[in-house]
């Protein structure tokens, strides 16, 4: 195999934006040349963004709908909990199993994830209402499995009919009294993309379920992981590492998750965000309501991953728990090296794209990074301009028509479950020695002067992209996936993985590393063109011997 | 277990369903306008159905599937979709250029009532149609019948296209049904055989199985073109393949156009396949040549050689309608037994002709038209079955009560070949005859103690 092929890009940033805007009509271009910015890094400003706003008519997008990130997101990976879709058929259907998130319930545990429930709303449900239907369907989950709890999700249809899901719920809560019973009015058209789903879905897990079991929880260190949702198996490797490390999850949201996680977050001390695109604000609730301080953690990447131990034993302070975290690196990492130094001639110097989700853009580029390669764009498919520009811009968002109406949840400190995990003093000594707590500076300040940042990136620009700046591997979801390869670049799902993972902790870095090798270094990407195409003019002169 | 709470014990259910045998109309509209030349189908809805169905498709396909949405906001809910189907129209043939717009509309643009001809007619006035540039809308609420449905409303929307000029061109048109690419080619390679001149519509060959070269092209060389759909109103008959699939757009062209029909049976399996081919040799006055007759002797060779394995063995099947009433005469006619078939598909003269199918056969049969997968496991836990058919979410019933299992339908998710390798026609009746031996003989292979463990099957 040939190392390190070096492709020189024959194109200037400004060129390729010009280029990649070029075919649109004028209206559109003026849209998305908001959206599409060239990384210029300067010394303390970051160049602001266009994020989190419609979808163009017509522009083939790679995003979802607000359910998608409701139901499919947020609440798919919960395993003992019955999620109950309401409306036609379909929205159900294409959420059944299809985002590769893994749970282990054990030989006997709850686990209706393999399920798939719908009223399958018909016509005369769009007429006469849906909402005696909907009830039947509660009632005749309950009498088959006594979950403990069922929830409703709102499809297009249901907002517009005007079906009161949520006094359903409460109704049959009532009526059940041993089984919770909440609904997300998740309807699609609401918002711009799967964002404003994780929103919904959040606030109705963070009223309806955390906080419910105030019983102590055994272990030490204990902490909320949250947005980690166990796409092939991440969940898991993470959970290794902290065991090992003698840190306590508490709950996860919502990787491979239970109720009673929910139900117990509140009894963590510290909330370790992963995602966070989807769920900065339930960390923010969780520290107003209940005194858990959070910090930004990021698994993917072995380095990465030893930062976030490191920060996570920082907090708590206490040097068993730092020395334990030492000694797990110092054990995990020669595994880890081994593979990287074995692919490392095969990678560097090779060139990356991603665009995909609210963080994962951004943590690739680390594990990338750990293999000599490159990210030269990338972007996000539903972010905010603080997943670009980093936390500081919060204050200064637009509030327009599409976010508006996405609930913010007002919360106050728990009169009686409000608990300060350190002093003042504590707070303060860890800030005084570089400890940051609730920060995120974002995707731009960790790429390179002039890599392309590109939100809400669609078919065409990615196939421009692509054709201009030719990466050694293209990232993005399961649409793109074969448009993309059809040019002879490979590409990685990094939604769902393709079928590989995990990619988090020190063995999700060894994975993707030969995953990645395996890739961009195939045979399969040499044979393009058959011999008669590659050289037709022999064909007039080879003769028979 | 996986699916581990699935009682054995049956209740009848009123409102909820479980683990469905159907999705909504939408994909089946886009998987058909995908078999139109140079067609970028389009959504008219919010933007995750089209997320959602392209998804579907490309995982079942292995191949890139481009459509666009109308990506509804809150206040297109309110105020109808007009503006931002007009909007889009304009973007795609600014930016993608197709031949075709086929927009299909969804459960939230039928519910707020947006009327696609007369958003069609306005786009046309505003001049943001190209001249020779076709704009074709099927309306396909999502809470009326299923996938299948979809299916049929946009097929039926292609045959409208049908412009006759009034003299007859001597074509047969053959409607496929929702077939693989590999199916469609494989009618194809048949009509050419017999000599009937067909026009195949949808045909997705040369689109979903196209070949990897390093170039990529939105439009790939395959799919029914407009000017031959223009065409069909000229046809000396059409040969619909299936009830739910393909029948509205054959009566259409008969009762419009008097174009003659007839609806066959999908030609999966070998009595499905003969009244195929003798009708299309009928309608197109030539003679079936002897390769043919030799494709189906070989097929009738290879149930002969294999029939002790076949025998009396207990099939459960599940998909969708047209598939599934061949395929049962398909396993009746090999001697074995489909004791349970599900479809999703709404349609009581599913389940009657079903029942006719299977009124020989030893064993009574269950059969539910609009029922699910659920109640499909809980008929399977009351009385189990040799091998279990269907698509890819079956492979939970499977394993959990350790059933062989094959893969026909959609969608596939996990295996490959249905892309390139058909399943209609003598050839594909080969390839479903094999698979079936093999998994049953796979089975037995595994499960014959070493004293009755043999080399020779």
């Amino acid at each position: 195999m040939a190392t390190a092929k070096k492709k020189l890009v024959q194109w200037e940033p400004t060129d390729i934006k010009k280029e990649l805007l070029k075919k649109y009509p004028p209206k559109v271009a003026r849209r998305r040349a908001k959206q599409i910015l060239i990384n210029e890094a300067l010394e303390n400003t970051t160049p602001e963004i266009v994020a989190n706003v419609r979808t163009i008519p017509g522009i083939i997008s790679m995003r979802g709908c607000t359910y998608a990130g409701c139901k499919g997101v947020i609440m798919g990976p919960t395993r003992d909990i019955v999620n109950l879709v309401h409306g036609p058929i379909g929205c159900s259907f294409y959420a059944w199993l299809t985002r590769r998130n893994q749970t282990d319930a054990g030989v006997d545990g709850e686990n209706y994830m393999t399920y798939c429930f719908s009223t399958d709303m018909q016509d005369s449900d769009i007429i006469f209402g849906g909402e005696k239907k909907l009830a039947q369907a509660v009632q005749e989950i309950y009498d088959l499995f006594h979950p403990k709890a069922i929830t409703i999700f709102a499809t297009c249809p249901v907002g517009l009919i005007g079906d009161d899901i949520h006094n359903v719920a409460r109704t049959m809560k009532e009526k059940f009294g041993d089984c919770n019973v909440f609904a997300f009015s998740c309807e699609g058209y609401k918002g711009v993309s799967q964002s404003a789903g994780h929103h919904i879905a959040n606030n109705q897990v963070f009223t309806h379920m955390v906080g419910e079991n105030n019983e102590e929880k055994a272990g030490e260190y204990k902490i909320n992981l949250l947005g980690e949702y166990n796409i092939g198996g991440d969940g898991f490797e993470i959970d290794r590492i902290l065991k090992k490390c003698g840190i306590t999850t508490i709950s996860t949201f919502s990787g491979n998750s239970t109720y009673d996680q929910f139900a117990s977050a509140h009894m963590a001390d510290l909330s370790c965000v992963m995602c966070h695109r989807s769920i900065n604000y339930v960390a923010d609730m969780m520290e107003t309501k209940f005194g858990i301080p959070w910090i930004k953690v990021n698994f993917i990447g072995a380095k990465s991953t030893a930062k976030s131990l490191r920060k996570i034993a920082e907090y708590f302070g206490d040097q068993v728990l730092i020395d334990r975290v030492e000694a797990v690196i110092a054990e995990e990492m020669p595994a880890v090296d081994a593979v990287r130094e074995e692919v490392l001639p095969r990678t560097t110097g090779k060139t990356a794209m991603i665009f995909v989700g609210g963080s994962r853009a951004h943590h690739y580029q680390d594990l990338f990074a750990e293999m000599g390669m490159k990210t030269i764009s990338a972007g996000y498919e539903f972010a905010h301009r603080d997943d670009y520009e980093g936390r500081e811009v919060i204050p200064f968002l637009k509030v327009d028509a599409d976010s508006r109406n996405i609930e913010e949840l007002e919360v106050e400190a728990d009169p009686e479950r409000f608990k300060a995990r350190k002093t003042p003093q504590e707070y303060k000594q860890l800030e005084e020695a570089g400890y940051k707590f609730k920060e995120y500076d974002g995707i731009m300040p960790d790429m390179e002067k002039g890599a392309l940042v590109i939100d809400d990136l669609n078919q065409y620009e990615a196939e421009k992209l692509v054709e201009l700046m030719k990466p050694d591997i293209f990232c993005a979801g399961i649409k793109e996936k074969y448009s993309i390869q059809k040019l002879g670049v490979p590409m990685k799902q990094l939604h769902s993985y393709d079928s590989g993972g995990p990619y988090a902790g020190f063995r999700g870095a060894v994975n993707f590393y030969q995953e990645i090798d395996r890739l961009v270094n195939s045979k399969v990407w040499s044979y393009m063109k058959a011999p008669w195409q590659e050289s037709p003019e022999l064909s007039a002169t080879y003769v028979w011997e | 277990m996986l699916l581990r709470h699935t009682p054995k014990e049956i209740n009848e259910r009123s409102a909820v369903t479980i683990n469905p045998a159907k999705t909504c109309q939408p994909i089946g509209a886009m998987y058909a306008a995908l078999g139109i030349h140079g067609c970028l189908p389009h959504s008219h809805g919010s933007q995750g159905c089209c997320a959602y169905h392209r998804s579907a498709l490309t995982r079942h396909y292995k191949e890139p599937v481009s459509a666009a949405t109308s990506s509804f906001t809150e206040g297109s809910s309110v105020f109808g979709g007009q503006a931002n189907l007009l909007q889009a129209i304009n973007n795609i043939f600014t930016v993608y250029n197709p031949e075709v717009i086929a927009v299909h509309t969804t459960c939230l643009s039928e519910t707020i009532g947006d009327d696609l001809n007369q958003i069609f007619d306005k786009a046309h006035k505003e001049g943001t149609v190209p001249p020779g540039k076709t704009l074709v809308g099927a309306a396909t609420p999502s809470y009326v019948g299923s996938h299948v449905t979809g299916f049929s409303n946009m097929v039926k929307a292609m045959a409208d296209l049908a412009e006759p000029v009034g003299k007859k061109n001597g074509k047969v048109n053959v409607i496929p049904g929702w077939v693989e690419p590999s199916d469609m080619e494989e009618i194809k390679r048949l009509a050419k055989m017999v000599g009937a001149e067909i026009t195949l519509f949808p045909d997705t060959s040369g689109v979903l199985n196209g070949p990897l070269s390093g170039e990529y092209s939105m439009f790939p060389q395959g799919g029914v073109t407009v000017a031959e759909l223009k065409g069909c109103g000229d046809a000396i008959g059409t040969l619909a393949l299936g009830e739910w699939c393909s029948a509205d757009a054959a009566r259409l062209l008969d009762t419009k156009y008097k174009v003659p029909c007839k609806i066959l049976d999908m030609p999966f399996g070998l009595k499905a396949t003969d009244r195929f081919i003798d009708a299309l040799r009928i309608i197109s006055g030539t003679v079936v040549p002897e390769e043919i007759t030799y494709e189906r002797g070989q097929m009738v060779d290879l149930i002969s050689d294999m029939h002790q394995y076949f025998y009396h063995k207990k099939v459960a099947i599940y998909g969708d309608p047209d598939q599934l009433i061949a395929m049962t005469e398909f396993l009746v006619s090999i001697d074995m037994c489909p004791i349970h078939v599900v479809t999703g598909t709404p349609g009581k003269r599913f389940e009657k002709r079903i029942k006719e199918l299977t009124a020989d056969m030893p064993f009574e049969v269950n059969v539910r038209a609009k029922g699910d997968m659920f109640l499909l496991h809980q008929w399977i836990k009351n009385e189990p079955v040799d091998l279990l058919m269907g698509n890819t979410y079956g492979k939970y019933i499977a394993r959990d009560e350790d059933i062989p299992f094959i893969r026909w339908g959609f969608p596939i998710l996990d295996r490959q070949g249905h892309q390139y390798f058909p399943t209609v026609g003598y050839k594909g009746g080969l390839r479903m005859l094999e698979k079936i031996l093999n998994a049953l003989l796979d089975r037995k292979d595994r499960d014959d103690p070493e004293e009755k463990f043999e080399l020779v099957l």
